[in-house]
C-alpha cells in the first residue's frame, strides 16, 4: 500500500519505542562500564598487584614465547580433530544401537549401555593413565605404543560415551508421530533413523554437542600426563625456567580463541537453517 | 449523548493495520464487540481473522490503529501486555496444551502463577471447570492421552478459568474430526449462553447461524460486510460475500 501514511498516534508510538530502545542501550552501556571499571580498580589496588602483574601479566615475556606455544598447540589441534571424527562416528553407532528394538539386539543394547555407563562415569585422567600406561605394559606388539595415539584412544573412549548419550537424548526427543509417518511410508527402522529421526535429533542437541566438543578441546591439555608435548606442558616448561605464570595465561587465551569461533559458527549455521524454534518472536 | 444511552463496548478496534513483510493483512480494520455478544468472523484463509485475534491478545504488535479493551488503549506501548492478557482468553486452532503437564495442571497454571490463587482453591476451581467441560475424570491425564475434542475442551477450560473479559476462539474446530466438532461447538454455545463476551473466527457457518449475534465477513484486510447471521449468511449484499458463501456451500460446509 503505497498510499498508506502512519497516523500521528503511530508515529508517536514509534518515537516512544525508539526512545525506550535508546534508554535500554544507554543503561546497558553505563552499567557495563561501571562494573568493569570497579573490577579493574579493585585488582590494580590490591596489595599484591605489582608481583602478580610481573608474574601473570608480563606481556613481553608471554609474547616472546608465544610462537613456541602455538607450535605446541598444533598437537592439541591434531588430537582434537582426529578425536572429533572418531567420536562422532562411534557415538552415532552406539546411540543408534541403543534404539534398536527386539530381543535379537539385546546383547548389543546391553553392551552399548554398559560401555556408556563405564566411560561416562570414569574420570578422564584415570582413563588416560589406564590407556597410556596400562596398554603398553601388556607388551603386545600389535598394540600402538606411541603416546600420541594412546591419548587419542583414551579421549575418544571417554567422549564417545558423552556424545552417545547426548545423541540418544536427541533421538528420544523426536515425537513418535515422526517415526510413525516414516514407517508408514515403508522405511525400515534404520532408514527411519537415518533420514527422519537422526537429522531432527542432531538439530535439537547441537548446542549440547558443541559443549562436548569444546570440552574435548580443553581436555586435550590433559594428555601431557602421558608425556605428549602439547600447549600446557610447553607453558609448564617455560614456567619452570622463568617462574612466570604469564605462559599459562597465554595458553588459556589460546584455548578461548579456539572455541569462540566454533561457537559463533554453530550459532550461525543454526540460525541460517532456521533451526531455532521457540525463543524468537515478539512475545 | 449516545455515550450515555449506549454502554461502552468491551472491545473496540479502530483503523488497525498489520503488515507481514509486503503482505498487508489488516488495513484500516474496525470492529466493536458489545458486552455479552458473540461476534463471528468469517472469510477466506488469509483474510486476517487469526491475525486480528492475535493482535487483540497482544501476541502481535499492530502497525497502526487502536484496540480498546473496556475503553483502555491496549496497543499503547506503555501498557503492561501481561496485565492485558490476564483479561483476554484465547483458544488456538491446534490446542497448544502444555504436553508436560497433567490436564489439571494445565488449567491451574495461570490461576496459581499469574492470578496468585492458592493451590487448593485453584485446583477446586479447575475441577469445577473440568466438570463444566465434561472432563472431570481426565484431570490426571496427560494431554496426549486425550482425543482432539477433549484437548480442545481442556484448552477452553484453561482460558475460561481466569474469567476473562472477552474470549477469543481462533478456528478452534479446524483441527478436529467432524464427529468431534459438535462437542466443542456445543460447549462454546453454552459458554455464550452464560453471557461470556466472545469473538470467534470460524469456517463453521452452521454454528455462526445458531450462535452469532453479529457476523462479519472479512475481505481485503477489513470488514466488508456485517450484520445478523440471517442477513450476512442468508442474503448477503456484497458480491464478494456471495462468492465466498457459494464456495462454502459447494464444499458442503453450510
Amino acid at each position: 500500500m503505497a498510499d498508506w501514511q502512519p497516523s500521528a498516534l503511530q508515529l508517536e508510538r514509534q518515537a516512544y519505542r525508539r526512545s525506550r530502545t535508546r534508554r535500554s542501550a544507554l543503561i546497558a552501556f553505563v552499567s557495563t562500564v561501571v562494573v568493569f571499571a570497579a573490577v579493574a580498580i579493585a585488582v590494580v589496588n590490591s596489595p599484591g598487584w605489582s608481583r602478580t602483574r610481573d608474574s601473570f601479566f608480563d606481556l613481553r615475556t608471554g609474547w616472546h614465547d608465544m610462537p613456541a606455544l602455538l607450535r605446541a598447540l598444533w598437537t592439541n589441534v591434531q588430537i582434537m580433530l582426529i578425536c572429533e571424527v572418531i567420536v562422532l562416528v562411534l557415538a552415532t553407532l552406539i546411540a543408534v544401537a541403543r534404539t534398536l528394538q527386539g530381543p535379537v539386539f539385546f546383547p548389543l543394547r546391553l553392551l552399548a549401555a554398559a560401555y556408556t555407563d563405564i566411560f561416562r562415569g570414569m574420570p578422564l585422567l584415570i582413563v588416560l593413565f589406564l590407556v597410556g600406561y596400562g596398554l603398553p605394559s601388556l607388551r603386545i606388539s600389535a598394540l600402538p605404543s606411541s603416546p600420541f595415539i594412546l591419548c587419542i584412544i583414551a579421549l575418544s573412549l571417554t567422549y564417545t560415551a558423552y556424545v552417545a548419550e547426548v545423541l540418544r537424548a536427541g533421538i528420544q526427543s523426536v515425537h513418535p508421530s515422526q517415526r510413525a509417518a516414516a514407517r508408514s511410508l515403508g522405511l525400515t527402522h534404520l532408514q527411519t533413523v537415518r533420514h527422519v529421526v537422526f537429522p531432527q535429533a542432531v538439530r535439537r542437541v547441537l548446542p549440547a554437542l558443541l559443549n562436548d566438543f569444546v570440552s574435548l578441546q580443553k581436555d586435550t591439555s590433559l594428555v601431557s600426563i602421558v608425556g605428549v608435548l602439547e600447549v600446557v606442558l610447553r607453558a609448564q616448561n617455560f614456567n619452570s625456567q622463568d617462574y612466570k605464570f604469564v605462559h599459562y595465561v597465554f595458553a588459556g587465551l589460546i584455548f578461548v580463541a579456539l572455541t569462540v569461533p566454533l561457537t559463533r559458527l554453530t550459532d550461525w549455521i543454526a540460525a541460517r537453517q532456521g533451526w531455532n524454534g521457540t525463543g524468537g518472536g515478539v512475545v | 449523548m449516545t455515550a450515555l444511552t449506549k454502554p461502552q463496548p468491551v472491545l473496540a478496534v479502530r483503523g488497525v493495520r498489520k503488515v507481514f513483510g509486503s503482505n498487508v493483512v489488516l488495513n484500516g480494520f474496525a470492529l466493536t464487540v458489545a458486552e455479552g455478544q458473540c461476534t463471528v468472523l468469517i472469510g477466506a484463509s488469509g483474510s486476517g481473522k487469526s491475525t486480528l485475534l492475535r493482535c487483540i491478545n497482544l501476541l502481535e504488535v499492530v502497525d497502526d490503529g487502536v484496540i480498546e479493551l473496556d475503553g483502555e488503549d491496549i496497543t499503547d506501548p506503555r501498557v503492561d501486555a501481561n496485565r492485558i492478557r490476564t483479561k483476554v482468553g484465547i483458544v488456538f486452532q491446534s490446542f497448544n496444551l502444555f504436553p508436560h503437564l497433567r490436564v489439571l495442571d494445565n488449567v491451574t497454571l495461570a490461576p496459581r502463577r499469574v492470578h496468585g490463587v492458592a493451590r487448593e482453591q485453584a485446583e477446586s476451581e479447575a475441577m469445577a471447570m473440568l466438570e463444566r467441560v465434561g472432563l472431570r475424570e481426565k484431570a490426571t491425564a496427560r494431554p496426549d492421552e486425550l482425543s482432539g475434542g477433549q484437548q480442545q475442551r481442556v484448552a477452553i477450560a484453561r482460558a475460561l478459568v481466569n474469567s476473562p473479559r472477552v474470549m477469543l476462539f481462533d478456528e478452534v474446530t479446524s483441527a478436529l474430526d467432524p464427529e468431534l466438532v459438535g462437542e466443542v461447538l456445543s460447549l462454546i454455545k453454552d459458554v455464550k449462553d452464560e453471557g461470556t463476551t466472545m469473538l470467534l473466527a470460524t469456517h463453521e457457518m452452521g454454528f455462526a447461524k445458531q450462535a452469532a449475534d453479529l457476523v462479519c465477513f472479512l475481505d481485503g484486510g477489513r470488514v466488508l460486510e456485517q450484520g445478523p447471521a440471517a442477513q450476512v449468511l442468508g442474503d448477503p449484499v456484497e458480491p464478494r460475500t456471495r462468492q465466498f458463501l457459494a464456495r462454502i456451500i459447494d464444499a458442503g460446509r453450510l
